[in-house]
């Protein structure tokens, strides 16, 4: 398998041609965008949180494939988790993204990835990490607003 | 009698020779730096090896040759510009970015007042921008905008009603973006009618066609010597100099001064004023080794070669891919230089420079530093391929084929 195949998996291609929960959210759902100022991309994130738990969550913008794919594999990831799990999930995927890039991955870090450990590829092109992150910044933001 | 041919100009470069994820390097990305020839990469070297001393201070011999060989490049740019009032008028600054700072908070800050209009357009890059947002910011300038047309061209059906109250107009002699060459001299008498100054950014323009500052008539004009062929950590501010010899300093600081006690201190002459520290020594004997590289290739010719180059890939990319690929600029090389930017329906600028690398092909993906005018067209970002002196059609061969490439993995 090329690096390059490892980096834009089939998965990764199917939620950048069908991102999952497009659209948008109205008040009092929370909403904050986030940019990449280095490269132009966007994301805003609409959030809602009852009893701890995201009940919905809906993302607009526009990026690249990776950028792209992330925003809707994470949301996907997240929704009707509690708030706790969320969090979890994504100091998982950060440290995804840290990690070396020939890490191994135990069968049992993968299964806690799911479908996110597609995105593991990313780590071998470092340019490329902040496309992935941007997200899940935006998404810690979020929920940190929904705390206040 | 030219003796120009790009071959000869490719085997003076070093990275041309590499390979890169098992392809030759293709270079397409001139627009955001160049690759510098043997000529500049060994002036600095043997200046590094045999004559580094501190400039404007020493009196022994290496000093003075220190001196000497800074000087000289002042000179040869002086030369190369055309420029009116001779090397005295050439000022070193780290880049073109800090040319305009310069600009905004000397001659700015200086002859501006509340209410005084900069006139700029919308397809600058940030570097003429934010300088003069930030001075609106400090002094209560207002900062307006010459409008782009839906063909990639500066508005200026409306330019009498823009210059109204305008102090300084200040415009990219070409987009980097777009690639469109601006009519400077149209723009000068314009400003100049009004009472006027015009700085114009050269940043995209001296390194590919010819720079006459008599002819241009502008009053100031900003570059940097890394998309010319030279080292990064050097530009110029050239200006008139009636006008630099009534411009407070820029940065304080050793080299600046004519005096100074405990009280306070008075200036040099320029340029010295606006060199405070030591300065880039080596860059500028880099720069002046690329002046006269370039010289030997003759602009005309340069200019010449690159529009073969781009007339040929604006063709080729429209008739290969059957209007998939939407050219971001001029579709012709009328008025146009060699930065080709392009959108490509479904498959994202970044993820175009992804694949593209993995044959080698070096293209710019994104917004180019110039916000406004993605704003302007509906874009977040566009890939650019653009070329030097030294690009081959073969190069656009290479761009075309990873584009398919992209196209087939993303499926456009």
């Amino acid at each position: 398998m090329s690096s390059l195949d490892d980096l834009y998996r089939e998965i990764i291609l199917d939620h950048y041609r069908t991102p999952r929960n497009r659209g948008e959210l109205e008040p009092p759902a929370v909403r904050v965008e986030g940019f990449n100022p280095l490269c132009g991309d966007e994301i805003t994130v609409y959030l809602n949180v009852t009893d701890g738990v995201v009940t919905d969550i809906k993302l607009t913008g526009q990026g690249c494939s990776i950028s792209q794919a992330s925003s809707s594999l994470m949301s996907a990831a997240v929704k009707g988790k509690s708030v706790d799990d969320a969090r979890a999930i994504i100091a998982t995927f950060k440290d995804l993204m840290m990690g070396p890039s020939d890490a191994e991955h135990s069968p049992a870090e993968l299964r806690r990835l799911g479908e996110l450990a597609a995105l593991a590829g990313v780590v071998k092109f470092p340019v490329r990490i902040k496309c992935a992150t941007l997200a899940w910044n935006t998404l810690t933001q979020a929920l940190d607003e929904t705390s206040n | 009698m030219s003796t120009f041919d790009a071959r000869f100009v490719r085997g003076d470069i070093a990275q041309l020779k590499r390979v890169v994820n098992g392809h030759p390097l293709t270079y397409l990305d001139s627009g955001a730096t160049s690759l510098p020839p043997r000529a500049v990469v060994e002036a600095m070297d043997r200046y590094y090896a045999l004559h580094h001393a501190n400039v404007h201070r020493g009196v022994y011999q290496t000093a003075a040759e220190a001196t000497a060989l800074y000087e000289d490049a002042r000179s040869a740019v002086a030369r190369f510009l055309n420029a009116p009032g001779g090397a005295d008028e050439v000022i070193f600054t780290k880049n073109c970015t800090e040319s305009f700072n310069l600009l905004a908070r000397s001659w700015g800050a200086t002859f501006l007042t509340t209410g005084d209009v900069v006139l700029l357009s919308e397809m600058e890059h940030h570097a003429n921008i934010v300088p003069w947002f930030q001075l609106r910011d400090a002094i209560g300038i207002e900062v307006r905008f010459i409008p782009v047309t839906d063909d990639f061209r500066l508005d200026l059906s409306n330019l009498d009603a823009l210059l109204q109250g305008v102090k300084l107009v200040s415009v990219t002699a070409m987009s980097n973006v777009l690639g469109t060459i601006n009519p400077i001299r149209e723009i000068a008498d314009a400003a100049h009618a009004v009472g006027a100054l015009l700085a114009v950014d050269g940043a995209q323009s001296v390194a590919h066609s010819v720079t006459d500052l008599v002819a241009m008539d502008c009053d100031f004009l900003a570059f940097s010597a890394h998309k010319m062929l030279g080292p990064t950590g050097i530009g110029v501010l050239w200006g008139r100099k009636a006008l630099l010899d009534a411009m407070p300093p820029f940065l304080g600081g050793g080299g600046m001064i004519g005096d100074v006690s405990v009280t306070g201190f008075t200036c040099a002459p320029v340029p010295a004023r606006f060199e405070a520290g030591t300065p880039p020594i080596a860059e500028a004997v880099g720069l002046g080794a690329a002046v006269r590289y370039l010289e030997g290739l003759g602009m005309a010719h340069v200019a010449t070669h690159e529009a073969h180059l781009t007339a040929d890939a604006l063709t080729r990319l429209q008739d290969r891919f059957d209007g998939r690929v939407r050219i971001i600029g001029p579709g012709t090389v009328d008025r146009r230089g060699g930065v080709i930017s392009f959108d490509i329906q479904g498959v994202h600028p970044h993820d175009i420079s992804q694949v593209l690398d993995q044959h080698g092909v070096c293209v710019r993906p994104g917004h180019h530093c110039a916000k406004p005018l993605m704003k302007r067209f509906g874009l977040n970002a566009t890939a650019r391929a653009s070329f030097g002196p030294y690009s081959l059609t073969s190069d656009t061969d290479a761009l075309l084929d990873a584009l398919d490439d992209a196209m087939t993995m993303f499926g456009a």
